[in-house]
């Protein structure tokens, strides 16, 4: 039934627009990479992104479908001022209609205004805050790959379900470290635990031993680290230094990329326990898009946010090809939200009115070094939750878009 | 049990180790920045990207040859002074004559290229690099647990430190060193070939970068961003200190991580802003710094 009505939704919109000026500014779908390039997010996303984002506009063969595709990219810094100028830049004077990606919560809540003004679209892969969706949501903005909640619940919920009822947060000091913090303690106390105490460190980070120390005299059972990239590593590698496992405490990596265990190496890693949208040794198309990336990208493996700036891209020049139109932003989320996505690495799946795309999440483990085949072989599967059940309940965002 | 701000005494004895182990690494850095500049006149802002060539020497090392930790402890510190002389021989040495922007310019451009180099090559996740065998494992001190790594840093940097304060100030080569950098004419009239003395004055200061460079890779993420999240604290630490002062920077070095350590039990959010805080309130009140010599 629900099927049913959303296709009906997606014929009407098609034919309401079939009549109005339908066509493509300039001549031109211009998609804007918009990330971390040089900082402590570039390997999770970075050059990387760009890759998957050209990689995507190729499988699509743009010419087939009477489109011509472009693709550019910047460096936002992880700074809000500097992503949200060069939207403003992009859309004014480059004539970009799509930027994808954007890392960084506090860069994304910026430049989601800035989209939202000019009537743009922002599909977020590799950022995280689930305000995104919540009371930030507009009618501009998808979020496509995981958010904080659906983190914090994946990982929250299975660490305190095998016994780790007491946590200690380390927590990166702005928007997006703020949100998986609270997120995760919401879950941590609905599930019957308990939080000691909680650190916001200055993002970002190098010495984390001054705040793993006061972790380890707290006594708490799980360690949770809401932070990410290069704060996230060098809080791992210390924690090994300092015997943190040793001594009884669990850590949980409440954001950990393939990138940042490659960093780490599996001595440091093993065992982490983290929740991912994606991992490339999971299907053949999969691998298929590894083995390219990899060979593109001097080795390093495709992370869960790159590989859902592939699916996010193809999945807007799907709607933009069968809509004929890029201009109106709001119209093209509205028809890319009425029709289900379906690409080779995400599969199957729906976007939800609140913006949410909504596919299974990964609970996986860390190898140990003894366990791993070769290069990437990294995660064992512990449990897949299931689409439904991922991410935040729709009527729980508070998101203005969502009628009660 | 004895508390100081409503805080047990035992935490804050384990945060003051904590922070010696900190103050090792930017005394070890800033000894060598204020080398560079005492004798020099430069403000040698590629600084961090050598201690990073340090980090990346030991894991490419490690990774590629099979050069163990120890032997890069030698190796690399070799390795980074020649390419800071190599840096030294085609660039530096013509704009020793001119402002003090200058060098900085010319240092600042240099460290944007290499680190660019290293990113380009490497990527900036970062590459693994473990603790070496011996020195895993700690000491249970009763108020903290101190790896045996952290402990090895304090004594093998305060060795550096020292034994570079003695060779400038105490032997027959160092007394060249400063002869040839206060007054160069005079110092060549002599005979001691001045342009030689410039050029090992700045590969000993580039080595001490990669030798605390070969020192963070166990404890720190290696990748290409660690020598600029690393350099504007060491600047501040120079500048507190006073530019120029060796002793100086290795006590300057090793208070500032010490004084940092407070902050980060009684209010985590302003530590990494404590050390500018201080430097703006010395430079208000000594505007040389702390051991510094007005000019």
């Amino acid at each position: 039934m629900l099927k049913g009505s959303s296709i009906g939704l997606c014929v009407g919109a098609l034919l309401s627009l079939g009549t109005a000026h339908a066509e493509i500014t300039d001549g031109v779908v211009r998609i804007g990479v918009l990330n971390d390039q040089s900082g402590i997010y570039a390997g999770l996303s970075g050059p990387g992104s760009i890759w998957a984002a050209k990689k995507a506009v190729e499988d699509f063969q743009p010419e087939k479908h009477g489109l011509k595709v472009e693709v550019v990219a910047a460096d936002h810094q992880n700074k809000p001022d500097i992503g949200s100028s060069i939207a403003r830049k992009w859309i004014d004077v480059d004539k970009v209609d799509m930027i994808v990606d954007v890392p960084t919560s506090s860069v994304i809540l910026a430049v989601n205004q800035v989209v939202q003004e000019k009537n743009k679209v922002m599909i977020v892969s590799g950022g995280g805050t689930a305000d995104l969706t919540g009371t930030a949501c507009t009618p501009n903005s998808i979020h496509w790959t995981y958010d904080t909640w659906a983190l914090a619940n994946a990982t929250g919920k299975a660490v305190v379900k095998t016994g780790g009822d007491s946590w200690y947060f380390l927590t990166a000091d702005y928007a997006f470290g703020q949100a998986l913090e609270r997120d995760t303690e919401a879950v941590v106390l609905k599930n019957g635990g308990k939080v000691l105490g909680k650190i916001r460190h200055p993002f970002p980070g190098t010495d984390f031993s001054s705040f793993l120390l006061q972790a380890q005299a707290s006594k708490a059972k799980v360690i949770g680290l809401a932070n990410a990239g290069g704060d996230t590593i060098n809080a791992i590698k210390q924690a090994a230094e300092f015997g943190i496992t040793q001594g009884g405490q669990n850590l949980a990596g409440l954001l950990v990329f393939i990138s940042d265990v490659q960093a780490l190496g599996l001595n440091a890693a093993q065992g982490l326990i983290l929740t991912e949208a994606w991992y490339w040794d999971m299907t053949d198309e999969n691998r298929k898009f590894a083995q390219a990336f990899t060979a593109a990208n001097r080795g390093a493996f495709p992370t869960s946010a790159q590989a859902g700036v592939y699916s996010a891209v193809t999945h807007y020049l799907k709607t933009v090809a069968t809509l004929k139109e890029d201009g109106d932003g709001a119209k093209v989320v509205a028809a890319m939200k009425a029709t289900p996505t379906d690409d080779p690495l995400f599969g199957k799946g729906t976007i939800r009115a609140d913006g949410r795309k909504i596919h299974p999440l990964y609970l996986f483990e860390v190898k140990k070094p003894s366990e791993s085949k070769g290069p990437g072989d990294f995660y064992k599967l512990r449990a897949t939750i299931p689409a439904e059940e991922a991410f935040r309940p729709l009527e729980d965002g508070g998101c203005p878009l969502v009628k009660k | 049990m004895t508390e100081i701000f409503g805080f047990p005494i035992q935490a804050l004895m384990g945060q003051l180790v904590l922070g010696l182990v900190n103050g090792s690494f930017y005394a070890m850095l800033s000894i060598g920045l204020s080398v560079i500049f005492g004798m020099l006149n430069i403000i040698n802002f590629a600084h961090g990207a050598f201690y990073m060539i340090g980090a990346f020497l030991a894991w490419m090392g490690l990774y590629y040859w099979g050069i163990s930790y120890w032997w890069s402890l030698i190796l690399v510190p070799l390795a980074v002074a020649l390419i800071g002389i190599a840096v030294e021989r085609t660039l530096l040495q013509w704009i020793y004559k001119l402002d003090h922007l200058y060098g900085l310019l010319l240092t600042f451009g240099i460290a944007l290229v290499i680190e660019g180099m290293f990113r380009h090559w490497f990527g900036v996740a970062g590459q693994p690099f473990d603790v070496p065998e011996g020195l895993t494992g700690g000491f249970n001190l009763g108020f903290m647990f101190l790896p045996k790594y952290r402990a090895w840093v304090i004594v093998a940097s305060l060795t550096v430190c020292v034994g570079t304060w003695f060779i400038i100030e105490k032997t027959r080569l160092g007394s060249y060193l400063r002869a040839a950098t206060e007054n160069p004419k005079l110092t060549q009239a002599f005979g001691i070939n001045v342009p030689i003395m410039v050029m090992l004055i700045y590969g000993l200061g580039v080595g001490l970068a990669g030798f605390a460079g070969v020192l963070a890779a166990p404890v720190l993420q290696v990748s290409p961003l660690m020598g600029s999240n690393m350099i504007i604290v060491v600047f501040a630490v120079v500048v507190i200190g006073g530019m120029g002062s060796i002793v100086g920077s290795i006590a300057t070095g090793l208070m500032l991580g010490i004084v940092e350590a407070i902050p980060k039990v009684l209010y985590p959010e302003i530590s990494s802003t404590m050390v500018f805080i201080i430097m703006a309130i010395v430079l208000l009140l000594r505007p040389a710094g702390l051991f510094g010599k007005e000019r």
